[in-house]
């Protein structure tokens, strides 16, 4: 499997996002699923998928340590087991 | 309540350990609500957790509805659990589907079906953002009718069959678990998967008319087992509402949140507008306000005084010592309040067979309902019941006539045996 670190991701169109103390609810208007994101540091990361070219420089941008970045790919991953996030397609995007 | 998604994950997924200690503090808006659009109803559900039956005359108007629903999407309130009473017989209750779904705020209704025709399956089916929700307490119509009522297993086949046929994909079918449909856990699994819908379960509170039927229908110790097993087996394929937490004590969590989330982040608004901690607790000892009268939804959630108390740290009363008080967190308030147990001991269908002594205590009082909006079902007593009986004769007189300080009469007060009436002498 690629490393989802090196792909173009971003938030799936049919989620919201609502910040909480603790980090986010997101809801998923068409599975219906509800997630926790635990961590504001994910939440920030979550929000910038889409505005960077890759997950990696969501994580640097959301100022993440480099060593955590395994246990953010994972999380990544569930989210995208739930749809929570879609992988973008870069196609016709700036460099 | 909420369905969670929970997965194994630091930091995605279920709410455990500090999040639940985060949910308990309550949220700056519930995560899902509850929202019962009208009492009037079609049956007559002997455990009708909210005792509807008939329209309450100060229900919300439409334009009163639609103020809710701009402050749910303010709030951001992903998503609303429209109930009732069966809110699909309120004329207007598919223009505020529409009108919920505009605004981005989610429903999810509960029907018996009554009005889910082909036409309007087809309907729902091309809407997103809309999830049905169809009660059926009995897999078979012997069961359901008993509690339900007659036709209403029919009503409810219709009514899945309908959402089938015009393909919309993963209705609910919902069911209270009672002492008569543990057996057929199995059998409601098949219904659901042949109608490509998901079974959800939810369990039997002792609330609105629940509180007549509940010595009756709740499930036995052994069921409470059975059923515990049974959805640990079934893990996600379920849903629960997270409504059986109390079955955390048996040693395992069950997916979803297992907390008590009345006032910390969900709640109910009832058809005239008032706002309760959590559907199963329609009683003015769990009111916290109302949308009209006290400033709107938002600031009853955030200021009420009730919920205020129910978010503050609870230290677990006679439950703190057990080992399993984190699992169950002492269980459900409403079944404690209903049943007449302190809200700070144990569940009146506590796993660990604490509930039974409570039960038993002498002093426990059963609390007077709150609202009641059933149907008459036997004819108001008149007071002249038809035509007056004529008897010709003499007059009976009483016999005390009654006195007062200017009864002229020498015998007043006295009731004189030879005086009486022939009537008055045969008794």
């Amino acid at each position: 499997m690629a490393d989802i670190l090196d792909q173009a991701w971003e938030l799936s169109p049919s989620v919201a996002l609502r910040p909480e103390p603790f980090g986010a609810l997101a809801y998923h208007f068409g599975n219906r699923r509800l997630t926790f994101l635990k961590r504001r540091e994910l939440v920030e990361v979550v929000q910038g998928l889409g505005g960077a070219p890759d997950a990696r420089t969501a994580l640097e941008r959301a100022g993440v340590p480099a060593a955590q970045w395994g246990a953010y790919a994972r999380a990544l991953r569930g989210l995208a087991d739930a749809d929570m996030i879609r992988q973008r397609d870069t196609t016709g995007e700036a460099p | 309540m909420t369905d969670t998604t929970a997965e194994a994950n630091g930091a995605v997924g279920s709410a455990s350990g500090s999040l639940i200690e985060t949910f308990e503090r309550g949220l700056d808006a519930p995560i899902c609500l509850t929202w019962e659009l009208t009492y009037a109803c079609n049956l007559s559900c002997v455990h009708c957790l909210s005792s509807s039956g008939r329209r309450d005359p100060r229900e919300l108007t439409t334009e009163k509805c639609e103020a809710v629903i701009d402050e749910l999407q303010a709030m951001q309130v992903f998503y609303v659990n429209i109930g009732g009473g069966e809110p699909t017989v309120r004329p207007d209750f598919w223009h505020l589907l529409e009108y919920a779904v505009d605004h981005h705020v989610g429903v999810k209704f509960s029907t018996n079906g009554v009005r889910i025709d082909p036409a309007r399956a087809r309907y729902l089916a091309s809407t997103d953002y809309v999830d049905v929700q169809v009660s059926l307490d009995g897999a078979t119509a012997e069961v359901n009718d008993r509690v339900r009522g007659p036709g209403s297993f029919d009503t409810a086949m219709r009514a899945l069959d309908n959402l089938a046929a015009a393909g919309f994909r993963d209705a609910k079918l919902s069911v209270v678990v009672t002492r008569h449909n543990v057996p057929q856990l199995d059998e409601f699994k098949r219904i659901a998967d042949e109608h490509g819908a998901t079974l959800r379960l939810t369990r039997l509170r002792p609330s609105g008319r629940g509180a007549d039927v509940w010595d009756d229908l709740h499930p036995t110790p052994a069921q409470q087992r059975e059923l515990y097993d049974w959805l640990v087996r079934a893990g996600e394929n379920v849903l629960t509402g997270d409504s059986f937490f109390h079955l955390a004590g048996f040693g395992g969590k069950l997916p979803g949140l297992n907390m008590c989330g009345a006032g910390r982040v969900v709640c109910l608004i009832d058809p005239v507008g008032d706002v309760y901690a959590c559907p199963f607790a329609i009683h003015d000892a769990f009111r916290a306000g109302n949308v009209l009268t006290d400033g709107g939804f938002a600031r009853v959630w955030r200021t009420s005084e009730l919920f205020a108390r129910l978010r503050a740290p609870q230290d677990g009363g006679a439950c703190a010592s057990c080992r399993f008080y984190d699992a169950c967190r002492g269980g459900c308030m409403a079944a404690k309040f209903f049943t007449g147990l302190p809200l700070d001991g144990p569940d009146p269908e506590c796993v660990q067979g604490h509930g039974e002594p409570a039960l038993a205590d002498p002093r426990r009082t059963v609390p007077a309902p709150g609202r009641d909006h059933s149907h008459r079902t036997a004819p108001r007593k008149r007071r002249s019941p038809g035509p007056v009986p004529v008897r010709i004769g003499r007059r009976p007189e009483p016999a005390a006539p009654p006195a007062s300080p200017c009864q002229e009469s020498p015998l007043a007060g006295f009731t004189a045996t030879e005086m009486t009436s022939p009537e008055t002498a045969e008794r």
